[in-house]
């Protein structure tokens, strides 16, 4: 059975101008120890389908519909007591911005042990020891004079440490990692890459990576779901997506990031801008931006396609190829679309 | 490319700003310390580093939005120091910002905030001349002339960016100073907006000071990359040299550690892992910057300030053991 199940997962927020389906239709399954990676630009619903599966959606966002299943356990609807005892023991997440997510009136060894002590039964000084213990886990020198610091001591690269540090103390199966290094330098980027790596092969935890660098990805991830306008457009195993993109989407995406044999020539940019998820159209969400957008794109959108046993996507091209290669055909007096 | 002009020519560059450490004490903080280079007419020179190395620092200051602390600019070999001189410069020379949301004010119209410049350069005779350049420059940068009467809120993070070059245009310069000007856009729009700095280049002949921390970006865009470390430059060179041959041991971790889109390639990748974090400008080791992180340091890196030296042909680093690592 898979670690994480989330199916239908349907998020939106109820805004003064109308209802925002943030996330639409998500589904996909974590296994125990595989690093999971969700990528997909602004407003693509990366980050808040991570916060639904936490439940720590801000107040006017609200699940409408689908399940999250924990080991088996459903979470939506479960209740803030079920909750709690998920968030941080089960699933801990860490944030971008490792400047504005630690308090800056306490010190960190404060925030660590009222972590530790909030989500297991140690004393104070077991939950100190386990502290210094989280901090040398995440190669911060010197720990014990590090506790008594306040995050503006630490740099940014430091911080983001102490963040894992604490997401990491009580042993989650599950780490969301909602764009950590996004806020970092590259050098520092690399450092926290190969500390999470490390980690999640010594710890044997599942990581789900949200991020909007491709080469993150690339880096990191087994697995890989490309999220546009709060719906998956193609989902699989990194190599499938990085090797054999089968949406027009991520194909294009793939396209418009400046390589070694780009240089003097011109990228090739995907046109136009993101879609208003207030005016949302009746088919794929990507047509209006999709160079081989056919009418059938504008009037339905594609339903999941099974491409090969690692790799699924929802893009009319798939169903045109497989008629274009006889796999499959029109009923007869059917009407082709184009 | 020899055989073009220099139009920039920077020596010795150096920006230092006075923190103050108690109630009559200060420090300086050496932003920018000696920095050199030079730019030829329609050349790009991408200039790369992590935050706080002084790369920005050393846009503005080109540009005296700080008054530089030390140092030469000249610009198609004439020295630019009074006020006369700064003034003409700056209907030669513009910048592009990062933000696209705080940079654009919000009260004014697209046409007031493209127009301003023609304004204040007196650049324009008539409200009618005035219209049509506005709308010439927004056809340059891909805006339509319909939202010329919007205000900025009104348009997204690739669009607010257009606009900002559409201002940057506006006096017709010959140099423009990007400084990250695509790091906040997402991936789709980022190429779209590398594309157009391509286009006007070749269109209007523009020279680029390229400001990005995006490695790839840098590389897709730029004729010749500098590498910057804690105030100073530590490795210039043409930019597929600098890729495939990066020699200051700085370059190496740098370049290394850029995440490649390509899982495969990722994955075999050995990446150098610096240990710490960069030192403080305030507190900057003595000698050479980046000692402190490198594996090859020893005691003559601790005690001078390697030189900035052409090792090869238009290849400049500042590496006190460069033939021994390399």
């Amino acid at each position: 059975m898979a670690l994480l199940e989330v199916k239908h997962l349907q998020t939106s927020f109820f805004t003064d101008a109308g209802e925002v389906k943030a996330v639409n239709d998500v589904s996909f399954t974590l296994d125990r120890g595989k690093v999971l990676g969700i990528v997909g630009e602004s407003g693509s619903g990366k980050s808040v389908t991570a916060y639904s599966i936490m439940q720590i959606l801000a107040g006017t966002g609200k699940i409408v519909g689908g399940s999250v299943k924990l080991d088996g356990q459903e979470l939506v609807g479960a209740g803030e007591k079920v909750m709690k005892n998920v968030r941080g023991n089960k699933i801990s997440i860490i944030f971008q911005d490792p400047m504005t997510s630690l308090n800056p009136t306490y010190t960190i060894g404060k925030q660590l042990m009222e972590a530790i002590m909030l989500h297991t039964d140690r004393n104070k000084q077991q939950a100190k020891e386990r502290a210094i213990e989280m901090l040398r886990l995440v190669n911060i020198n010197e720990p014990e004079k590090r506790m008594k610091q306040y995050p503006f001591e630490h740099s940014g690269g430091m911080r983001q440490r102490v963040m894992i540090a604490m997401a990491l103390a009580c042993e989650p199966d599950i780490l969301i990692a909602d764009e950590p290094t996004t806020a970092l330098d590259v050098t520092i980027q690399a450092q926290i890459l190969e500390l999470m790596g490390s980690l999640q092969k010594e710890l044997g935890m599942a990581i789900i990576m949200i991020t909007h660098d491709l080469g993150v990805v690339a880096q990191m991830c087994d697995e890989v779901v490309v999220m546009y306008a709060g719906s998956i457009c193609e989902q699989g195993t990194a190599d499938e997506i990085f090797y054999h993109p089968a949406h027009e989407y991520t194909k294009g995406l793939m396209r418009s990031i400046p390589t070694a044999d780009t240089a003097g020539k011109k990228l090739q940019p995907i046109t136009g801008t993101p879609i208003d998820l207030l005016n949302m159209p009746k088919g794929c969400p990507f047509a209006p931006r999709c160079d081989n957008a056919m009418k059938i794109c504008i009037s339905h959108r594609a339903e999941r396609e099974i491409i090969n046993e690692d790799h699924a996507a929802a893009c009319w091209m798939n169903v045109k190829n497989r008629l274009d290669r006889g796999e499959i055909e029109l009923a007869e007096g059917g009407e082709q679309d184009e | 490319m020899s055989e073009k002009k220099t139009l920039i020519e920077v020596q010795d560059l150096k920006e230092y700003f006075n923190i103050n450490t108690g109630m009559f004490r200060s420090k300086p903080l050496k932003a920018v310390d000696g920095v050199s280079f030079s730019i030829k007419k329609g050349e790009t020179l991408g200039l790369v580093g992590e935050s706080g190395c002084g790369k920005t620092t050393v846009g503005r200051t080109l540009l005296h939005l700080y008054k530089p602390t030390g140092g030469e600019i000249r610009y198609d070999g004439k020295l630019i120091k009074s006020r006369s001189d700064i003034k003409e410069f700056r209907k030669k020379a513009t910048m592009v910002f990062q933000d696209p949301y705080s940079s654009l004010n919000p009260r004014m119209t697209v046409a007031d905030i493209i127009g301003e410049p023609l304004d204040v350069h007196k650049l324009v005779k008539g409200k009618k001349e005035r219209q049509e350049r506005i709308l010439e420059l927004m056809d340059y940068v891909g805006l339509n002339s319909e939202h010329a009467a919007r205000y900025a809120h009104e348009f997204s993070g690739g669009q607010r960016q257009r606009i900002g070059i559409a201002r940057s245009l506006a006096v017709n310069p010959d140099f423009i100073v990007c400084d990250e000007p695509v790091s906040a856009l997402d991936v789709s729009i980022q190429a779209q907006v590398i594309n157009m700095f391509d286009e006007l280049q070749d269109k209007l002949g523009l020279t680029y000071l390229f400001i990005a921390h995006d490695l790839l970006v840098v590389r897709h865009i730029s004729d010749r990359i500098a590498v910057m470390y804690l105030g100073r430059m530590v490795e210039l060179a043409d930019a597929n040299e600098i890729y495939d041959h990066p020699l200051h041991p700085y370059s190496k971790s740098l370049l290394s550690a850029v995440p490649v889109p390509d899982p495969k390639v990722a994955r075999a990748n050995k990446r150098i892992v610096l240990k710490g974090d960069i030192p403080s400008p305030l507190n900057a080791p003595s000698g050479c910057p980046f000692r402190t992180r490198c594996q090859y340091a020893c005691d003559k890196c601790a005690e001078a300030m390697p030189a900035f030296e052409e090792v090869e042909t238009g290849h400049f680093v500042a590496c006190h053991r460069i033939k021994e690592i390399n």
